[in-house]
């Protein structure tokens, strides 16, 4: 006899649970540590336990006195606004050149400026440093700044390349058959369009020089600390709650930018 | 004037060829001398590599350290891309935005919540002491299982994107035809669904794998001093101990060893790509 129509199509059913029950199991095992560091951050307590006992902005207070990690903050945000401002002049001019020239040479340098995102970052900090020796010139920011754009302008190429490739070539022959020179098209058109991909990028190249630690690591000189590495000594050394603090600080930093990406340059659809 | 576009790839190569190119070539010259001064050259640095297993055990570690954290990274990746193209636009834009989330947030950050929650006193010791199921604490932090779940979790979003781009693309009246035909959901999966996402699979773990082996923070706060993997090794060779010849040449082992393993799965995607072609 068939089975009735009404019944459920077990073999159906079970890819489905099998994936929604994974899916959500990576779902919470991605979210959960971000969750749990801005809970821990409100704790009253001395120590890092979750859940902390009582809820309080004792440890954001006491980072309003926070000499050193306050100063490294601004050096890793003037660092970053450094790096994404030279990322994006160079980024996009390439990112023009490789969209639209198919000569093997601007095939070659895609592949190239793609290798720092493949190569260990450490390793090419280590020979950045390496390199700046035998030079004779010593680790100073704006050599830091070179460094870190070299390891984030990837992030802007792959975006821009993306928008630039969806681009219809037609309104740039509109633009010229009307007269528009090539800087006019490319301010009134071109750059118009791809604003939000190379905004993305823009962002996210932002976020990994803020974030980066493998090059600072070698090029920063002894004066300016970065954030990431402040950070990543506190914990590795004495276990501060102050470090918990100033973690929920990066968190709601992150989803507040993130939220603006999202509203000014649709981000998380131009990730994909 | 007119320029030509090509031309617009000069200022960036330029930077590339000075500060990137220039660099790994005096980090090769570098390591093959024997002092820092590059008088005499040698391949002892070389040679001192592999003759010490301790050495070569520490590159093996680390890449099977990668393997390990890509397939859990896969396993749980793939889910999350399979539900999101076929979930509703709005709940796949939220999908999105918490699977981007975690890359924008610091890696320290991240790493730092792990160390929160993987402690003798953590969340997860907490709950299964609660639970009855252990009696003693776990030891997780300092582990390699911790390293393995800790990078899992920090690289995750490199495995979902891709894998989520190329499965957008996949004409959905393949898996209809297919159920049509008698084929079930599962069989769909295995003979539609995955060798078609086969690119991006492979896409996510090149990503996944080189991210998790040079994750030198993640590395170092949950492996703690006493599990080394190549970029501590470096750094500690480097740094520490100060001996820069035999830091380039360790640095050079782990930048070819990691274009061997990437040149081997992008050749694989390359035919990989060949199923989706009609």
């Amino acid at each position: 006899m068939p089975a009735p129509k009404y019944a459920i199509d077990w073999e159906a059913a079970s890819l489905r649970i099998v994936f929604i029950c994974m899916a959500i199991f990576a779902m919470v095992f991605l979210i959960a540590p971000t969750v749990i560091v801005l809970v821990t951050s409100l704790t009253p307590s001395e120590s890092l336990k979750f859940p902390p006992p009582g809820l309080s902005l004792r440890w954001y207070y006491a980072l309003l006195d926070a000499d050193q990690m306050q100063r490294a903050a601004w050096n890793s945000l003037v660092i970053a606004f450094w790096t994404t401002i030279i990322s994006v002049l160079l980024g996009t001019a390439a990112s023009i050149a490789i969209a639209r020239s198919r000569s093997p040479w601007v095939r070659a340098c895609d592949v190239l400026f793609m290798s720092p995102l493949l190569l260990p970052a450490l390793a090419f900090g280590f020979a950045a440093l390496v390199y700046i020796n035998k030079l004779g010139l010593s680790p100073n920011i704006p050599l830091l700044v070179l460094g870190h754009v070299i390891v984030c302008v990837p992030f802007i190429l792959r975006t821009t390349i993306a928008a630039l490739s969806q681009l219809d070539p037609a309104l740039l022959d509109a633009s010229h058959s009307l007269g528009g020179s090539q800087w006019m098209t490319f301010r009134r058109v071109t750059l118009p369009l791809i604003a939000p991909g190379l905004g993305s990028g823009a962002f996210l190249a932002f976020m990994a020089s803020f974030d980066n630690v493998p090059v600072s690591l070698f090029l920063a000189d002894e004066r300016t600390e970065v954030l990431p590495i402040h950070l990543w000594q506190q914990i590795d050394t004495n276990l501060d709650v102050r470090t918990a603090a100033a973690s929920g600080v990066i968190v709601i930093f992150t989803i507040v930018l993130m939220l603006i990406a999202e509203r000014m340059a649709g981000f998380t659809q131009q990730m994909r | 004037m007119k320029i030509a576009e090509s031309k617009l790839v000069l200022p960036l190569a330029a930077l590339f060829v000075a500060f990137f190119v220039a660099p790994l070539a005096v980090l090769i010259l570098l390591s093959l001398h024997g002092e820092a001064a590059m008088r005499t050259w040698t391949v002892a640095n070389y040679a001192k590599f592999f003759g010490d297993s301790f050495n070569y055990s520490i590159l093996v570690e680390t890449l099977f350290l990668g393997v390990k954290a890509t397939l859990v990274c896969l396993a749980f990746g793939y889910p999350i891309a399979w539900i999101c193209t076929r979930a509703s636009p709005r709940v796949q834009s939220v999908i999105v935005f918490l699977v981007i989330l975690p890359i924008l947030t610091s890696v320290v950050v991240r790493t730092f919540g792990w160390i929160v929650i993987l402690g003798r006193q953590g969340v997860i010791n907490q709950i299964l002491l609660g639970l009855g199921v252990i009696h003693d604490p776990l030891k997780l932090l300092y582990t390699e299982t911790g390293v393995v779940m800790v990078l899992a979790q920090v690289q995750m979003p490199l495995m979902v994107l891709p894998i989520l781009t190329v499965m957008s693309k996949i004409d959905a009246n393949l898996s209809d035809a297919s159920r049509v035909l008698g084929a079930g959901e599962w069989k769909t999966l295995w003979r539609i669904t995955i060798p078609l996402s086969l690119p991006g699979v492979i896409a996510g773990c090149i990503l996944t794998f080189t991210a998790c082996i040079t994750a030198f923070v993640t590395q170092t706060l949950i492996g703690g001093a006493r599990l080394i993997y190549m970029p501590l090794h470096i750094y500690q060779q480097a740094v520490g101990a100060n001996n820069w010849p035999f830091a380039a040449a360790i640095s050079v082992i782990f930048m070819v060893a990691v274009l061997i393993i990437v040149g081997i799965l992008g050749a694989l995607g390359r035919r990989s790509e060949t199923y989706a072609r009609p």
